[in-house]
Order: C-alpha cells, then sequence, then structure tokens
C-alpha cells in the first residue's frame, strides 16, 4: 500500500488521560525521542493535584503537553495539533485547547456509558458518535481491547496489570505516525522493569503493537516528519527544570569546594530538586527531610554556619513558614540558598498549578528591614545558569539569596547545550584562617570592600566569636541597642546587597532595538511566551523590543536607562501584577501589566494581542 | 556526646567572654553558666571545636558569655539549627541551650524530632516553669492553677513532663539536675558531655523574679533530703533525712518504704541506667509536692542512657559506601546524562 510522507515545521501534541493512565510517562518518553532526533521542543506537564483524583472524571485528567518544530522553540504552542484522549473527560477538559480542524485520537473504550456520564454528557449523548466533532479528525482506536488482545499470551498478567499497558500502545501508535523509532523507549523499559521480565516483556509487545497498527491499518495513509532544528553546533540532552535546578547547585557545589547541605521539607512543586539531590551522594551531597519548613532552612543555615552550601527548596507555603528563619540569616550575613518553586496561591492554593506567585514575598516578606538578593529562572535549562549565579552572589556576597522558579519551568523541558565542567567559572570562597597581623581579636562584622564580612567557621582556632539574631554593633558584632548603630546597620546591610549590582552582568534587551515604541519587560516563566511574541510582531515590521528580568534585586544598573528608551512599557505577569509595582516604584514608569491568573501559563496569541493594543 | 582531642589544659576563665553577663541578679543562670565554664576545660576539646547555639530566651543569651563559637538564633529553632551543623561538621562538639518555652512550646517539634534522630549533641534545658524574657506569662511547664500574668484565674493547661516526653521521643540520655547543686550539675553535665548521642538535660533553674522558689522543695537544705531521690547507677533508691525511705517495686508499681522495717536495702529498686522500662517508670515520679499527701520525691540524675547509631555518622557512611560502590561523582557525565544528540 502507498504511503505518503508528509513535512511539518511545527506540531503541537496533548496526551490525556486519567491521572492513573500514564500520560506523563508517555509525553516524557516522546519527549525524548523527539529531542534525541534534534527536534526543538517545549513541554507543559498539567496533571491534578490529587495522585489519583476519582478515575473518570475531569478533575482527574492528566495532560503533557509538547510542541516540537524544526524551528526554533519558545513555548509548549497556545492550542494543540493533535489531542490525544485515553477517555471521554480528557476530550472535554482539553477540546477547547484542540486547532480547528485538528486530529483526535480517541480511545473508544474510555467512551463508554460509564465514562460519559463520569464526564457530565447528557444521556445518550457520545461525542464520537453525534457528529458535534466533524470539524475536527477524529480517529478512534479501542486501545483497550487491543491492548488486551496483543497480551493474550501473557497468562500470568491480570486484566488490571494488562490494562496498565494502555499508554504503550498509544505511544507506538504515535511513533509511526511521526516516523520515529522505538529504541529509547524499550532502553528505558529495560532499565524501568529490567528485573520483571514478563511486565518489560508485555510493555515492548504492547508498543510495537501500536506502532504496527498505524503500519498495518489502511485507513493511516500519511506519515508526518519534522526535521532537525537550526539550533547552534553542539552536543545537546533534554532536561526539566528541577533537574537542571539541581545540576546548577551541584555544578557550583563542585566548582567553589563547598559540600551541599539541603534542608527541606518536601511540597509540591519542589520535591523534584530533594529527589535529584538525594540520588547524587557521590558528590558527597548532604540531604536532610526535616520534620517541617522551618526545621528546613534552620538546618541549612547551621550547615552553611559550619562551612557548607546551605540550600533550602520549597514553594510558596514554605516561604511563608521560613520567613523568620531569613530574617536571621540576613543578620548573620551568612550565605544561604531559598529556593521558591512557584504555585498558584494564597493559602495552599493550586498546588500543582504555575503562577508567578511569590516576587513580592521574595523582596518584602520578612519583618524589619531585611533585604535579600532575588533572582529567577525563565526556562527549564535556565534554571542551571540560575542556581549557578545564586550560589555564586550567596558565597561571595556572605547572604540568603532568594531563587524563584515555577512550576511550569520546574516540569517542562527543553534541549540543553550544556556546558562542561571546564566551562564554568569556577567560584571563589575564602573562609577567614587565622588573625591578620596587628589584629587582636576577630571582628565578625568588619567589613571588605564590597561591604562583605568574614565568613569564619567553627574549628578555626584564635577566631571564635558569637553572632545571633539581636542587632549587631558594627565592626565587633557584639548586641547593640544603640540608636544611631541601628541606623547605620540597616543602611549598610541594603548597601551591601544593592552593591551586588556592580558584580552582575548589564541588562540585555532580548529581541529587537534599544529604543522604540513598547517595551515588553518579563521576568521568569513567561520568557518563551513573551520572546515568541514579540518575534512576531517584530516580523510584521512593529516597533517592540523585549527584555527579560535574572537579577531581580538588585536590578542590573542599566534597567533604568533600557526602560527610558521606550515609550511605552508592558509587563505581563502570571500574577495579579507584581514586578509592575517594583517597576513603577523604582523608576516612576507609568508601566502597564497584562496578567492572567488562571494557573496556566500566558499564550503567545494573547500576548501578541496584548501588545498590539500599545502599538 | 564526646569528641576526643587533646588540647593544651584550659580553665574556667578561658572559657569567660568579655561581654557583661545580664541576666537578673540572682538568677539561677549563673550558676548554670559557672558550671558549664567549670566542666568544659576537663572535657579535653579545644573550644574552637565547641558551638553551643540557642534559641530565644533568658537561657538562650548563653552563648554571649561562653569564649567558645556560638549562636544565639530564634525561638525554638536552636535545636534544628544544631542538627543541620552537626549534620555538616560531626567532628565539632554541639551544645544546646534553651529554655522550658524554647524547647517545649514554640520548639517542641524540633527538640522530639532531634532526640529521635540522635544527633550526637547535648542539650540543656534551663526549666524555670515561667517566661521569664516576656515578663512573667505561664509556660509548658508551669504548673496548673497557676497564677501568672497571662493566667489571673490560674492556669488550666496541664503541664509537660520533659523527662517522660524526652523518653517518649526515644532520647538516648535523659538527666535531670538543678542550679542549686553545683557538684550534682557539673557531674551531670560531664556524664552528657561523655554520651555518645543526643543528651537531654533538663536543669531546674530559679527565676527570682517571676517564680521564685519554684524549686525550693528540693534545692534547699530543709526540704531536698525528703523531696529529692539521687539516682546512682547500681545503687538503691534511696531518700530521706536519715536515708531511711526507698522506693520499691511491687511489680509495675512504685511504692515508697520505710527502711528498717521488715525491708532492707536489697529489697528496694536497684537504678539501673540501661533498663529502658524501668526508666519509663522513674520519669513518671512526678508529683506536685506542694499539693502534700503521700507522693514520690523527684528523682535526680541520669534516668537512662543507650547506645543507638548518630544520624550524623550514618549520613556520612551512606555517602562513603555510594563512594566506594560508585566512585566519586563526575560533574561532566552528570551534566551529559544518558541520552545525547549532536548537531553540526
Amino acid at each position: 500500500m502507498s504511503r505518503q510522507e508528509q513535512l511539518l515545521q511545527d506540531v503541537v501534541i496533548k496526551f490525556a488521560g486519567d491521572s492513573g493512565d500514564g500520560m506523563q510517562l508517555t509525553g516524557q518518553q516522546f519527549t525524548n525521542n523527539t529531542a534525541l532526533l534534534g527536534i526543538d521542543l517545549a513541554t507543559f506537564p498539567d496533571f491534578p493535584a490529587e495522585i489519583r483524583a476519582p478515575q473518570g472524571t475531569l478533575a482527574g485528567v492528566s495532560g503533557f503537553q509538547i510542541h516540537f518544530s524544526s524551528n526554533k522553540v519558545f513555548t509548549p504552542g497556545d492550542l494543540c495539533d493533535v489531542l490525544v484522549a485515553m477517555n471521554a473527560a480528557a476530550l472535554k477538559a482539553n477540546l477547547k485547547s484542540l486547532k480547528a480542524g485538528g486530529k483526535i485520537i480517541a480511545n473508544i473504550d474510555g467512551f463508554d456509558t460509564k465514562n460519559l456520564r463520569l464526564a457530565n454528557y447528557p444521556d445518550g449523548v457520545n461525542p464520537l458518535e453525534d457528529g458535534s466533532l466533524d470539524s475536527y479528525e477524529v480517529i478512534k482506536i479501542d486501545v483497550t481491547k487491543l491492548t488486551r488482545e496483543a497480551l493474550k499470551d501473557f497468562a500470568e498478567l491480570g486484566v488490571k496489570e494488562r490494562d496498565r499497558a494502555k499508554n504503550m500502545f498509544v505511544l507506538g501508535f504515535i511513533y509511526w505516525m511521526y516516523n520515529r523509532n522505538l529504541d529509547n523507549t524499550i532502553d528505558f523499559l529495560k532499565e524501568k522493569f529490567g528485573k520483571k521480565d514478563v511486565i518489560l516483556q508485555s510493555n515492548i509487545k504492547v508498543l510495537q503493537a501500536g506502532y504496527n497498527y498505524g503500519d498495518t491499518t489502511e485507513t493511516f495513509t500519511t506519515r508526518y516528519k519534522v526535521e532537525k532544528a537550526k539550533l547552534p553546533a553542539g552536543v545537546y540532552r533534554s532536561i526539566m527544570g528541577n533537574q537542571a535546578l539541581s545540576y546548577g547547585l551541584i555544578a557550583a557545589s563542585e566548582k567553589s569546594g563547598l559540600p551541599i547541605f539541603l534542608g527541606t521539607y518536601p511540597i509540591t512543586p519542589a520535591s523534584d530538586i530533594l529527589h535529584e539531590l538525594s540520588k547524587h551522594k557521590a558528590f558527597g551531597i548532604k540531604t536532610f527531610q526535616a520534620e517541617d519548613e522551618i526545621a528546613g532552612i534552620a538546618s541549612a543555615i547551621g550547615a552553611s554556619y559550619g562551612g557548607s552550601l546551605g540550600i533550602t527548596t520549597t514553594s510558596g507555603p514554605g516561604v511563608a513558614l521560613k520567613t523568620e528563619a531569613m530574617g536571621l540569616a540576613v543578620m548573620l550575613e551568612i550565605p544561604l540558598l531559598v529556593i521558591n518553586i512557584q504555585r498558584g496561591g494564597p493559602s495552599t492554593g493550586l498546588p500543582t498549578k504555575t503562577e508567578q506567585s511569590d516576587l513580592l514575598q521574595a523582596y518584602y516578606g520578612r519583618n524589619g528591614e531585611c533585604p535579600m538578593p532575588v533572582i529567577a529562572s525563565s526556562t527549564p535549562s535556565d534554571c542551571f545558569d540560575v542556581a549557578y549565579e545564586a550560589v555564586r552572589i550567596a558565597v561571595q556576597h556572605m547572604t540568603p539569596v532568594m531563587l524563584l522558579s515555577d512550576g511550569y519551568i520546574a516540569n517542562g523541558a527543553e534541549p540543553w547545550r550544556f556546558p562542561s565542567s571546564a566551562d564554568l567559572q569556577p567560584i571563589k570562597v575564602e573562609f577567614k584562617k587565622e588573625l591578620a597581623e596587628g589584629e587582636e581579636k576577630y571582628q565578625p562584622y568588619k567589613r571588605d570592600e564590597k561591604l562583605v564580612r568574614p565568613w569564619a567557621v567553627p574549628g578555626t582556632a584564635g577566631l571564635e566569636h558569637r553572632i545571633g539574631g539581636l542587632e549587631k554593633q558594627d565592626i565587633t558584632g557584639n548586641v547593640s541597642y544603640d540608636a544611631d548603630n541601628h541606623q547605620h546597620m540597616v543602611k549598610t546591610r541594603q548597601a551591601k546587597v544593592d552593591m551586588i549590582a556592580d558584580y552582575i552582568p548589564l541588562q540585555k534587551i532580548d529581541s529587537g532595538a534599544e529604543k522604540g515604541k513598547v517595551l515588553v519587560l518579563g521576568w521568569g516563566s513567561t520568557y518563551g511566551a513573551i520572546k515568541s511574541a514579540v518575534l512576531e510582531l517584530q516580523a510584521e515590521g512593529h516597533s517592540v523590543s523585549h527584555a527579560h528580568i535574572r537579577y531581580l534585586r538588585p536590578f542590573p544598573k542599566n534597567l533604568g536607562d533600557i526602560i527610558k528608551n521606550f515609550e511605552k512599557v508592558l509587563i505581563p505577569e502570571i500574577n495579579n501584577g507584581q514586578l509592575i509595582k517594583i517597576i513603577r516604584d523604582e523608576f516612576l514608569v507609568d508601566a502597564k501589566g497584562y496578567n492572567k491568573i488562571m494557573g496556566i501559563p500566558i499564550t503567545k496569541g494573547e500576548l501578541v494581542e496584548a501588545i498590539k493594543k500599545m502599538l | 556526646m564526646s569528641t576526643a582531642v587533646t588540647s593544651p589544659a584550659l580553665t574556667a576563665k578561658d572559657f569567660a567572654t568579655d561581654q557583661e553577663v545580664r541576666w537578673c541578679p540572682g538568677c539561677g543562670d549563673y550558676s548554670i553558666l559557672a558550671q558549664v565554664q567549670k566542666v568544659m576545660p576537663t572535657l579535653g576539646i579545644p573550644k574552637e571545636n565547641i558551638v553551643i547555639v540557642s534559641g530565644i530566651g533568658c537561657s538562650s543569651r548563653f552563648p554571649y558569655y561562653m569564649n567558645t563559637f556560638g549562636m544565639h538564633s530564634i525561638h525554638g529553632r536552636a535545636t534544628a539549627i544544631a542538627s543541620g551543623l552537626k549534620a555538616a561538621r560531626p567532628e565539632l562538639s554541639v551544645w544546646i541551650v534553651s529554655g522550658d518555652g524554647d524547647s517545649m512550646s514554640i520548639g517542641g517539634n524540633h527538640t522530639i524530632h532531634l532526640l529521635r534522630r540522635n544527633f550526637d549533641v547535648n542539650m540543656l534545658v534551663f526549666n524555670n516553669q515561667i517566661y521569664g524574657l516576656t515578663k512573667g506569662q505561664y509556660s509548658p511547664t508551669s504548673e496548673e492553677h497557676k497564677i501568672t500574668k497571662s493566667t489571673p484565674y490560674g492556669s488550666i493547661d496541664h503541664p509537660f513532663n520533659p523527662m517522660a516526653l524526652a523518653l517518649g521521643a526515644d532520647a538516648t540520655f535523659i538527666a535531670r539536675s538543678m542550679d542549686r547543686d553545683p557538684k550534682h550539675l557539673q557531674q551531670t553535665l560531664t556524664r552528657a558531655a561523655q554520651h555518645k548521642g543526643a543528651s537531654f538535660v533538663e536543669i531546674y533553674q530559679n527565676c527570682n523574679i517571676f517564680n521564685d522558689g519554684a524549686f525550693e522543695i528540693f534545692t534547699e537544705k530543709a526540704t531536698k533530703a525528703e523531696e529529692a531521690l539521687f539516682l546512682e547507677n547500681g545503687k538503691p533508691l534511696v531518700f530521706g533525712a536519715s536515708q531511711n525511705k526507698g522506693i520499691k517495686l511491687d511489680g509495675l508499681k512504685p511504692v515508697v518504704v520505710t527502711l528498717g522495717e521488715g525491708v532492707s536495702a536489697d529489697d528496694l529498686w536497684i537504678h539501673d541506667e540501661s533498663d529502658f522500662y524501668k526508666a519509663q517508670i522513674l520519669t513518671r515520679l512526678f508529683d506536685n509536692p506542694y499539693k502534700g499527701g503521700d507522693h514520690f520525691p523527684r528523682p535526680f540524675g541520669v534516668f537512662y542512657q543507650t547506645e543507638r547509631p548518630c544520624y550524623e555518622e550514618v549520613l556520612g557512611l551512606q555517602i562513603e559506601e555510594v563512594i566506594s560502590s560508585k566512585g566519586k561523582g563526575n560533574l561532566d557525565k552528570l551534566l551529559r546524562g544518558k541520552e545525547v544528540w549532536e548537531i553540526v
């Protein structure tokens, strides 16, 4: 039979199913397979907070979106070309994000009376049969039946175990559709199920059955291909945000010579950093799952005081609990990393949904005048560089640093041209080892030209000293209630953080001219959406530029100059307007906001519209 | 805890700082500070290897007066800070100084977790049964019906029994002492320092401003012998002004008996610090003597001691094991991962 092969530039697929259907794994496997071909990509996993929300319901739908292209990719895509719907709820929850004329791959078995009822379709209505999907291309496959069929020789497996392999059938079919080979997934299965041969063989069998189904069923006449993207030359791998962040910390530990101590308490969506770091004990990493968020940061402060690289990881509610301890770290002036993988708030909020929720908390969320540097990552792979920078600032400026990432970046994946260890700038750290000549007594708060105090760790003879959360006398560090001293110390702690601006790169324009009509100013995970929207408008000849801030406190020294070169400033944020308050306060500009607070990323399309209104 | 290192002979003076001690005149903390300063030089630990971490409260000013490394941290968290420090630097001798509010109220959670993990640290709880620094509210160890600034009609809180709490959290060393018995306090501190694992020492400390005389009945000459029971390993539980009273076990039930009336010392409960079950009973000898009537004397000394692996040791061992089986981490290998592709 003759088969057509169609070349595509850009595809967005969404895998959607019940939270127990294995859609995240399916998506990740397809992602790795795509990445290995040198195709650029971005992903967006979207799952419910419950591990197994009630089966078949809308609340239980778990999705994984991947955008892949032979062009450069900056976002997981606004709308999808292909929607894989394992059940009626998955279809209902995601149909609005399918392009007109898009493909629906539906598992028929997931559209039985029970599933239709659970998805709140009216009695007797089945979207696969009532013509409501006529404007889409619907591919109906009885995945459950075909999976069971493929496993009929696996007598030792029960029905439940057989059905668990359904996602492999879908993955195999999609691999066929996009002209892929199965090798990396078979290797993955071998590693995962190596010791359970029956499970391994059954999964491989179903994966192949899905592939062969596409190959032998005559209804499918077209296969698609997306070519390699024109990325800068180099060796690439696929990386997720929290993984990149963990690697950044490990790299910084290796290049600074400071062993990592992670004191933390599990919280979504930050726990994967604990999982990742706890795997790498071979780097001498100590991970400590504390009794609560407060003990997490407190233990990290203790480790930092002892000369380790103290780190704590959390999300918004955890940061709230850690604030008093952050104040202590500001007073002690010791290095510490507080990593906030933001999620929807307030309170418990939306644990698995993304939001740029905590910039103001990072800036102001402590008692007293308590300045802390703030740095934010903008893409999954950027987490590596940002973690590395955060460590550099913390240890070279003797200060706690807040690193902001979010759920979208944390769980998203993209290709990464990873650095080699030799490419990384060493992070110089000096402990004070002895009294200097003429120094009679150690002065723990005697500062250098950067206003940084020395780091003298326990075990250093002759440098015994006491520090604490009470206000310090300048230089000696003794407790002081003196009025002038307090004013001086408050100003000095602020000046020390402000001075970090001298040790960070200047702000760059990401795309567009240095001067013009509209500047779109962003931070964090809106990077991809802003970048794609601005590039599109630039191609249409509009005067619009994009700058993305990594160093949020202190700002790069030239940020004000950049802002003043534009007639208008637009600040898109996934919150109710946080950076905009700081920018307006700091630079007295009439910046406008574009704010989406729905637990999902801003799309390119809506941003294009928002920018156009200002042009 | 133990850290065996040789050092030139130090004296108590070496451990004093140039800071003016600012506790109220007559405070029990002065005695505790003096006893710690006397014990420290006998431990053979260089003072740069000693770290004292405290929380918030009157007791927590302690580090400022000790010429070692020290941190006066935040309320209730000294235990958590010390845990991180000890995990990162197992070779240090880490001491936690805390009060009844700091360790049992705001920091109660960290206290029990420190004890169950058995970090090799020494935790000194100065129990004065009152909030001193905030000027006189009742504490989690204050007796019921106590009239304080925040309980003008009497406290309705049931108090903690710190020894029982610590043992319940699987502490490996629990002991009680008092500010007014310097010798006993020194001995107890020495034992705590020698113990490998988390040592929990409750020290009855008089707050002469807000709760004066709270422990008088145990500490003052007139009543001490009748009301305080001093524990000695391998010795019978004997007390009384003429050492004629004892405690014997009737099955699982302790009873006070008078020696000589058909009862000899051989019939008494012989203290065994390693007996976990007897230690449970011992912690429950917690009658309020001020209520009068038949009651048990309050035990002082080492209640219980056992050996269990220390958290920081196992943490280090796990790393060593991983390195010996997998080799030291290689950053380039890590960054490269398993699957890569090249774009030319």
